[in-house]
């Protein structure tokens, strides 16, 4: 292992390493802050080039696209409340609050800062700690896929602060509209309103966009101008360097996203989208000052971004190890590995070795190349929310359509969206938040498969009840899933006996 | 507000912007019916001489879309015009196939197909936006037989040791494959008929589950194609392949065939083109899909990532699908029949 070491150090600082590293994190960036464009996609349209390079420049160039394109969703989150990959939907919840306060570039540090810590995080994980983390994510079967979901609805407790009869409703609004599409398991048809194309479900990107960003736009133009005055950013110096510090004066809320993410990256299936949340939902939980958060604070940015990016790392985990892909972007590098005759397990660190490191190694050269241009471009990107709303309106609108066609080539994505927009902004006006819907979506389904999986093999086992209340992981999620949802209410109770006034708009 | 006053304006604004985007989005979609019969004839001559839209009907990373991009440097080159590859994943292929039936038949939208899938979803599902006789096949150039694995230490050292265990003990044993009313689906069906015996098929939403289930040790065994277990060939011991010969990258893998129960199951993958499309150009294409599928080069890299090269062409592929079709329709005939009681 140690010669692996040394030929990988050798390969990553050869020029041509470093420029293909670079070229990806920027290309990624650029793709990962246009809604709709998705890692995956870029990733895909490369691999052919990947077969005149030679393996290695190849898969430094994929990871650097992966590691920008992840960082690259929380501009689009911060600047216009849209997440421009779903893993930067948490990122929405304080970046865009901070945008309005005027503060997009106090943000953007954040975002750059955080997403740097997690990633170098993660890909140290993925470096040490790869064989024994595979082998917990074998451990996640039907059962702790199930608990997994709940625990993650419970998120909405914390999300709807202000009603929690209203965020359950959002949440089961999104659980409902996850149910369209072919069944996952079943394979018939459900909720289809004879439409074929509805067949596929409802592409998450797409409820993404109408329920986060139309709305955005439409109480824009609506009655808000003197705020968006006085959103202007004015350049500031030094933003960088006191928003830096004042993170590193909260090495126990990276340190502990960072965890966070990578440990949801193990498990495939569950993605950036589902790390982001749960991190913002712990930091809500373990800060002193719960009722800030939502009202524009950096520490809501560093948790989501700092999760996301650390999760890169850890989907990597099961790819390499074991060869089962922990997200769509990973399963794209399986692809580009078998092209290239390497077929990912214990043979991929033997016989691959100078390969396989150098890619890891890599990873950590793409995390601090985003990290450089994410703290060096904030200031740029801040201004994009200067431009007069009567630009910056229909600029949006359009991307917005180009987005959600561009994710599958389907015209019926941009009705949906549009739809959704429509629905999100009257939904908002009662109170309903876009965040426990799109969770109820992405949940949703997990909780089925798992749930269906389960049932089927507790009967052939003779006993469901066992197999869902008493296998280990199961238990420690039960147990996470009900302190996170009564915590809120003990807060509360807390709150009203030290006689505070909580209600927080 | 100075900007106030100009909310109508910029209402108008978003509106055109808005509708010029989906304008601009649906040209691809609309089959444009109204071009003479005159433009065509002179198309067809010279096809192709724009770019070529392959769809995959399925996510990034899988099987077609392994197999799309080691063919499209060579389309290119023997076509001489880009070739841009798309996704229309969802349905299990379906979306992607009906919106390959309403697309232009002038040969620049075509679309990689699954068999069985393209016969058993028409057959099961009622509306899927499409028909199995709508899809044009052009060629079929790759296959992966199904096959029966279990995990490395699992007790079952032979299909004897597992069927025999699964009669002793009927619904005990779990097997997991993808979907339901798929090639997997219709495998571990087949094989309780033939069999005579009862398990319980734990469905999950693709390959990657149900390998994950069967490592983990959550269930019992997997049905799985043949690519998926060459790949994680250290792990697990196949018992048997549902192929009609000895499945060329696991040799010493005996097929159900020699063992007693025939069961020939596997997903061919191959390409398509939207009904009516002129024969020439569908000529055209044969052409440039076979010559990637004889490419010895080609053949190579497949068996060594546990496909099995095919070749098949126009009327061969419209045949093969007829007959399978009949052969899936009485089967589920027969299954639906057997499974009521």
């Amino acid at each position: 292992m140690a010669e692996f070491f040394l030929t990988a150090l050798q390969n990553i600082f050869l020029p041509h390493s470093l420029l293909l590293a670079l070229g990806g994190v920027t290309a990624g960036i650029i793709i990962g802050c246009l809604p709709g464009l998705t890692a995956t996609m870029a990733m895909a349209v490369l691999v052919p080039f990947t077969f005149t390079m030679n393996a290695v420049n190849g898969l430094i160039m994929l990871g650097g696209i992966y590691v920008g394109a992840i960082y690259g969703g929380c501009i689009s989150a911060i600047l216009v409340n849209t997440p421009g990959t779903p893993s930067a939907i948490a990122t929405t919840f304080d970046g865009f609050p901070l945008a309005k306060k005027g503060m997009a570039e106090h943000a953007l540090v954040t975002a750059a800062f955080a997403s740097g810590v997690g990633g170098l995080i993660g890909t140290v994980i993925l470096l040490v700690l790869s064989p024994i983390l595979a082998a917990v994510a074998l451990k996640f079967g039907p059962p702790e896929y199930f608990w997994l979901a709940v625990f993650g609805l419970t998120i909405i407790a914390t999300l709807a602060s202000d009603s929690i009869l209203k965020g359950l409703l959002g949440g089961a609004l999104g659980l409902l509209l996850g149910t369209i599409g072919m069944a996952p398991l079943g394979g018939d048809v459900r909720y289809t309103f004879g439409l074929p194309e509805l067949q596929a479900g409802i592409e998450i990107i797409v409820a993404l966009i109408g329920f986060f960003c139309i709305p955005e736009v439409l109480l824009m133009i609506e009655n808000r101008l003197e705020r968006y005055k006085l959103a202007q950013v004015k350049t500031q110096k030094g933003v960088a360097l006191k928003v830096i510090k004042e993170l590193l004066q909260k090495p126990g809320l990276l340190l502990r996203s960072s965890l966070i993410g990578t440990f949801v990256g193990i498990v495939p299936g569950a993605g950036g989208n589902i790390a982001g949340l749960i991190s913002y939902n712990e930091a809500v939980r373990f800060s002193k000052q719960p009722e800030k958060f939502g009202t524009g604070i950096i520490e809501g940015v560093a948790a989501s971004e700092a999760s996301n990016n650390a999760e890169v790392g850890g989907s990597l985990v099961p790819l390499l190890t074991l060869g089962i892909p922990g997200g769509p972007p990973a399963a794209v590098l399986l692809g580009a590995l078998l092209l290239q005759g390497m077929r990912p397990g214990p043979e991929l660190y033997v016989n691959f070795g100078d390969i396989t490191y150098t890619f890891i190694f890599s990873l950590f050269i793409s995390n601090i190349f985003m990290l450089v241009l994410g703290l060096y471009g904030a200031r740029y990107f801040a201004r994009l929310i200067n431009l007069p709303v009567n630009y910056l309106a229909p600029f949006i609108v359009f991307l917005s359509v180009i987005g959600s066609y561009a994710i599958r080539n389907n015209m019926l994505d941009v009705w949906l969206m549009l739809f959704f927009g429509l629905v999100g902004y009257f939904t908002r006006k009662l109170g309903l938040h876009a965040g426990p819907i799109v969770l109820g979506m992405i949940l949703g389904p997990i909780a089925e498969n798992g749930y269906v999986q389960a049932v089927l093999m507790g009967r052939a086992a003779g006993s469901t009840v066992s197999l869902f209340f008493t296998r280990p992981i199961s238990i420690v999620l039960i147990i996470l899933s009900l302190v996170s949802a009564l915590w809120p209410f003990f807060q509360r109770k807390r709150r009203q006996k030290e006689g505070v006034n909580t209600h927080v708009e | 507000m100075f900007l106030q006053r100009r909310h109508p304006v910029v209402f108008a604004a978003i509106l055109l912007i808005a509708v010029l985007a989906l304008t601009g989005c649906g040209k691809t979609q609309s089959a444009d019916k109204g071009s003479g019969e005159k433009e065509q004839k002179s198309a067809t001559a010279d096809y192709p001489e724009q770019p070529i839209t392959y769809i995959i009907p399925f996510n990034p990373g899988g099987q077609s879309d392994i197999e799309a991009r080691r063919q499209q440097p060579y389309l290119e080159k023997d076509l001489g015009v880009k070739v841009n590859i798309t996704y229309k994943p969802g349905g299990g292929g379906a979306t992607g196939w009906a919106e390959l039936v309403l697309a232009k038949p002038d040969g620049y939208t075509l679309c990689g197909f699954n068999i069985p899938h393209i016969i058993l979803q028409p057959m099961e599902r009622g509306n899927t936006g499409y028909k199995t006789e709508d899809i044009v096949p052009v060629a079929v150039f790759q296959a992966t037989p199904i096959g029966l694995a279990v995990p490395k230490d699992s007790q079952f050292k032979t299909l004897d040791d597992f069927i025999k265990y699964a009669k002793d003990n009927p619904n005990k044993v779990t097997i997991t494959g993808s979907g339901t009313y798929t090639g997997h689906h219709i495998t571990y069906l087949q094989l309780q008929k033939l069999a005579g015996i009862k398990m319980t098929y734990v469905p999950t939403t693709g390959a990657a589950p149900a390998v994950q289930n069967l490592l983990g040790g959550h269930v019992q065994a997997m049905l799985g194609n043949s690519n998926d277990l060459v790949q994680h060939q250290d792990k697990i011991r196949v018992l048997a392949m549902a192929s009609e010969k000895r499945f060329a990258a696991l040799p010493n893998v005996p097929t159900f065939k020699e063992l007693g129960y025939n069961i020939i199951e596997s997903i061919d993958r191959g390409v398509a083109v939207p009904p009516k499309t002129p024969p020439e150009i569908i000529k055209r294409l044969e052409k440039a899909f076979l010559a990637i599928a004889n490419n010895e080069e080609v053949k190579n890299q497949q068996i060594k990532q546990g496909f099995v090269p095919v070749s098949m062409g126009h009327d061969e592929a419209v045949k093969y699908i007829k007959t399978k079709t009949d052969e899936y329709s009485k089967l589920v005939d027969d299954l639906k029949a057997t499974a009521g009681k």
